[in-house]
């Protein structure tokens, strides 16, 4: 498996950026109102206020972010810190690993 | 997923509490367990809440001209239990809620259900029935994120189709009105997640091999031997 791993870990990369870069180029009719790529969370909302146009929510969050950059902000700053963690604790498996790597290693590169 | 706060009545909101909770309670405990038992698996835990995380995190475009994200759940309920994610899930849940108003308090426990009780259980489900099959780990472990996924935006649907059943058709057309709006755009997030799935998978099974057969990931392999 390790063999091919690298190759098809890329292979299974490109295929994901693939499958979110196409929509964006594909032509859409953003009918009802739905603005171009709205979230599916919102949308939901919508939908609830359509059949039960009486529904007050009855909570509201303590804090919203106050644009929707600073949620961007807050969304990047999720993912930078999983993909932080998991790129540390990668590297220092890798680190940990090589050597037995080299021994089990497809073909030794050395000598 | 994200039912937004105060998007259900307080009725619906305190059932799905309620019916989260075990579950949550079971994974904290299965956490602790784990530590105890085997303090390589630490990290691992880490990684399956990060990969959930980043996973979350990202709202894709998708064919129907919506944007959704993924949830990473399927991942730590391969390695570890369902209700480990159940645990974890539950502090993604929570950080979105109260840092992004994405979701709330009050849907906390409908979002974990979907995200962190359903998604997982598919998942683990799905990756075990492919190992004893003998289906290839990695179409397991594609098949058990895709529709951990997917399942976790059912759900969803089916909590908001009960909370407002539509006024002429009932829970079927309201099901069918928001589950237009989540599954559909999903299939091919669940897509993508599942694939991803598989690389960061790929990657722990040559790097942390160790620790997952510790773990009884590969069962597959200790049936054979």
């Amino acid at each position: 498996m390790s063999k091919f791993s690298i190759r098809n870990n890329i292979l299974l990369i490109a295929a994901a950026v693939l499958l979110s870069a196409l929509p964006l180029f594909m032509s859409h009719h953003f009918s009802e109102g739905n603005a171009a790529f709205s979230g599916t969370d919102d949308q939901a909302e919508a939908a609830i206020q359509e059949i039960n146009p009486d529904y007050k929510p009855w909570f509201q969050s303590f804090w919203e972010p106050p644009s929707s950059e600073i949620e961007s902000l807050l969304f990047a700053l999720q993912a930078t810190l999983g993909a932080g963690f998991i790129g540390y604790y990668i590297g220092q498996k890798r680190k940990r690993s090589n050597p037995l790597d080299t021994k089990l290693g497809k073909e030794p590169s050395v000598q | 997923m994200h039912i937004m706060e105060g998007f259900l009545p307080a009725t619906h909101a305190a059932a799905w509490t309620a019916a989260s909770a075990p579950f949550v309670v079971h994974g904290v405990r299965s956490i602790q367990k784990t530590v105890k038992e085997n303090p390589e698996a630490k990290m691992l835990l880490g990684v399956s809440g990060a990969f959930s995380f980043v996973l979350s995190a990202l709202k894709l475009p998708s064919v129907t001209g919506s944007s959704s994200h993924p949830t990473g759940a399927g991942l730590g309920a391969i390695l570890f239990r369902p209700t480990v994610m159940s645990a974890l899930g539950t502090i993604v849940l929570l950080f979105q809620a109260l840092l992004l108003a994405h979701g709330g308090i009050t849907t906390l426990g409908a979002n974990v259900f979907s995200m962190a009780v359903v998604g997982p259980f598919v998942a683990y489900g799905i990756y075990r029935l492919g190992q004893r099959l003998n289906i290839p780990t990695t179409v397991s472990v594609f098949l058990a994120a895709a529709l951990a996924d997917l399942s976790t935006y059912v759900t969803t649907s089916v909590q908001l189709a009960l909370a407002f059943p539509d006024p002429v058709g009932g829970f079927m057309a309201s099901f069918v009105k928001f589950s237009t709006i989540f599954a559909v755009t999903q299939i091919p997030l669940a897509i993508s997640e599942g694939f991803i799935t598989v690389v960061i998978f790929n990657t722990l099974a040559k790097y942390s091999g160790h620790e997952l057969s510790l773990l009884n990931v590969f069962h597959k392999k200790e049936v054979k031997a």
